[in-house]
């Protein structure tokens, strides 16, 4: 966090928390993410990483616990307020509408009006030729609805979609679990692009090797708490295995609650 | 046989290429031909029928059809909100008891108040009744919405407490009789020969809608080839154009061969003073308002379910409604208004029914939902969610209503009808569970 000590932090969550029923599925997990940084958050299945996400992009109420966007408090209640202060979302269940086309998919809740205030459908397709042609070339099936197509060619809409609308926090919940090497591919190269624009972006993914290569920082959660931080640079991919496992906090890593204590 | 059985077969496999091919070419809907075809069977199955047993083929006669438009009208305004409902995986099936509430409603206001305060026959009493209807229907509609959306109660609890509630406040409300006579200007808009608009009017709605089809066949290519899309071929335009235009024309040539009986003519020659013998006077009735009246809401909703935001939420929800919630939506406030159009609506259906009788009766709509439940998922509305179409609807009411005025013609009773009536809903919901099945 050196190089960044001085700027404010494009997104600050603090101590939130939040239960289903008995289980503490968040449980006082703070976070920080600069300008132009990606931090992944890695965990076990279950850790509490789509859920906490899930809080700061509106789709579910925290039970206790701030947010501050750009240093400032930030009221995040549903998915509306979480767009509103630029925070768009790659859900692992990817949550596009299955039954209408490509294009009405990346503009849903944000169509694009004639004059005449009804649909531009035209002019919505043919951005979402251009964004799909950035993701993926192969892409051409505009008219059909999103049921119809792969898990992966869904990935890419539900990508598209979240990168259409110049986010300034980007979230992706393994964005590329359904995708090919290729495609794969171009995300990390979106992923890159984005930085250069001084996009945030938290990374959830299990793909270690993946992480390494796209993430200036790691957050590992288990059980819902915040075991520890890292710098890629400072820790080894072994080191972080062993915060995701065991819940062991190495030297490289500033230690969270939910670390192991040492006897 | 079995050579011919081959040959038969043989053939339309061949045929079925081209035949896919043209659905392509000219973007239509399997599932519309479908109906079509099931509303030929039927048309020209009654009309055989009574042909071969009674001698006279009364079904496919000018008479028939222009009533059975007037008939479907009702059913059909209102199966247009449900294609909404059904489409957010939701169901009314309180749609025949705010028709008879807010019909009742209108007549206590065009027959006890309104006379009271403007006098008998002011010609804002049916401006005025219409549009207290309308808000009525609204009204209940945005209750049972919000019953719905905002306390989580399943719609089919809220609706089937809304049939009772609402039939029972009908009873209260009109204490128990039929009230009646409603206002002169008011059943104009049931039809009747009064209640149509004749001839020269039928044609320049006719010559409107050619020009309308015509003009959204050339803006859709324009669309299209300005933005470098794929385009229909000219010889399916084409094809579009002619068959629409011809349609049209044909059905307007049909509603004017219908005349007005010789009992109206008379007595309308007698009023305006008219020396010709009346058996030489033929008045055409020409487009009923309520079918009009039904066109309308058709172009309306179809423009809103297509071209509006509020459409495309309408269908999100349906394929998805997590989905839906998480790209912003706000989906209850969607339901909301999905409940409180389909309230309207009823209100409207009230309007063309109450007019139509001439009075209000206090089991005017019963058995109204299922009719207009059944012509939702025949015009190809799925109970999955997120299908379905308002011109599928409108044809649905349409197959349904011949299904019942052809009952009537060959002397079903109605306990048969009913029979009949709920056999076709459940058959149609197999059928459309195995089309999805199979296109999957
Ligand atoms: N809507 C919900 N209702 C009840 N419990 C939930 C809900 N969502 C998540 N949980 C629980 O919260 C815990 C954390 O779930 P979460 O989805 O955040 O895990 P995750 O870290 O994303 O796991 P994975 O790597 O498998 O995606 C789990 O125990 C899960 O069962
Ligand atoms: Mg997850």
């Amino acid at each position: 966090m050196s190089n960044s000590e001085n700027q404010t932090p494009l997104v600050e969550i603090k101590d939130l928390s939040i239960a289903f029923g008995g289980i503490k599925a968040v449980d006082h997990a703070s976070l920080d993410l600069f300008p132009g940084e990606v931090v992944a958050i890695l965990g076990h299945n279950g850790a509490g990483k789509s859920t906490l996400i899930k809080i700061l992009s509106g789709a579910y109420k925290r039970d206790g616990g701030e947010i501050f966007v750009n240093g400032e408090k930030a009221d995040i209640n549903n998915p509306r307020d979480a767009k509103k202060y630029g925070i768009e979302t790659i859900y692992q269940t990817l949550a596009v509408a299955d039954n209408v086309d490509a294009a009405a998919n990346l503009y849903l809740g944000r169509e694009i009006l004639t004059s005449y205030g009804t649909l531009d459908d035209t002019a919505m397709e043919a951005e979402a030729r251009k964004v799909m042609g950035r993701l993926n070339p192969n892409f051409q099936r505009f008219k059909e609805p999103v049921s119809k197509l792969s898990g992966g060619q869904r990935q890419s809409v539900a990508i598209a979609r979240a990168i259409l609308f110049n986010a300034k926090i980007l979230i992706m919940d393994e964005p590329t679990a359904a995708l090919g090497p290729q495609e794969t591919e171009q995300v990390g190269q979106l992923i890159h692009q984005l930085k250069k624009d001084g996009i945030g972006i938290f990374l959830i993914s299990h793909d270690i090797h993946d992480v390494f290569d796209l993430a200036d920082r790691v957050a590992v959660m288990k059980n819902g708490k915040m075991v520890g931080y890292a710098k890629t640079t400072d820790v080894t991919k072994d080191e972080v295995l062993g915060m995701i496992i065991l819940g062991k906090c190495p030297d490289g890593a500033i230690p969270g609650p939910g670390a192991m204590q040492e006897a | 046989m079995n050579s011919l059985n081959n040959s038969v077969g043989a053939d339309k496999v061949e045929n079925e290429g081209i035949f896919t091919r043209f659905l392509r070419a000219t973007e239509i809907d399997a599932r519309l031909l479908g109906m079509i075809a099931a509303l030929i069977m039927i048309w020209v199955g009654f009309h055989l029928y009574g042909l071969l047993v009674n001698g006279f083929g009364a079904f496919l006669t000018p008479r028939n059809l222009w009533n059975l438009s007037v008939q479907t009208a009702s059913v059909a305004v209102m199966a247009t909100g449900m294609v909404l409902v059904i489409v957010t995986r939701h169901i009314d099936l309180s749609v025949g008891s705010i028709l008879g509430f807010s019909a009742t409603a209108m007549a206590i206001m065009q027959v006890w108040i309104l006379p009271e305060i403007l006098g008998l026959g002011h010609p804002l009493i049916w401006v005025i009744t219409v549009i207290f209807g309308l808000m009525v229907g609204c009204a209940i509609g945005a209750i049972h919405g919000y019953l719905i959306a905002y306390l989580g109660i399943p719609a089919f609890i809220v609706t089937l407490g809304g049939l009772l509630v609402w039939r029972g406040a009908t009873f209260l409300l009109a204490r128990g009789e039929t009230i009646a006579p409603v206002d002169a200007t008011f059943t104009k808009l049931g039809g009747g020969p009064y209640g149509a608009i004749g001839a020269t009017g039928s044609w320049i709605v006719g010559l409107l809608a050619c020009l309308a089809l015509l003009g959204l066949l050339w803006q859709g290519r324009r669309k299209r080839v300005q933005f470098n899309f794929p385009q229909r071929p000219i010889w399916a335009e084409t094809f579009l154009a002619i068959a629409g235009c011809a349609i049209i024309v044909g059905i307007v040539m049909l509603v004017n061969a219908y005349y007005w009986p010789k009992g109206i003519v008379r007595q309308y020659a007698e009023a305006n003073n008219i020396d010709t013998p009346v058996s030489e006077i033929f008045i055409s009735h020409g487009f009923a308002i309520p079918v009009l009246i039904m066109l309308a809401v058709g172009v309306m909703m179809t423009f809103l379910t297509t071209r509006t935001r509020f459409g495309r939420y309408v269908f999100a929800i349906g394929g998805n409604p997590e989905a839906a919630e998480l790209a912003g939506i706000k989906t209850r406030w969607v339901t909301v208004k999905i409940f409180a159009l389909m309230g309207t609506l009823c209100g409207l259906s009230a309007v063309i029914a109450s007019a139509r009788l001439g009075s209000a009766s206090i089991s005017l709509g019963t058995l109204d939902e299922l009719y207009v439940i059944a012509a939702a998922v025949i015009g190809g509305t799925s109970f999955a969610g997120g299908v379905g179409t308002i011109y599928g609807a409108i044809l649905g009411a349409l197959l349904m209503q011949s299904l019942q005025a052809g009952m009537v013609l060959i002397g079903f009773d109605a306990a048969m009808q009913q029979m009949v009536v709920g056999s076709v809903l459940v058959f149609a919901v197999w059928i459309d569970t195995m089309y999805r099945r199979r296109a999957k």
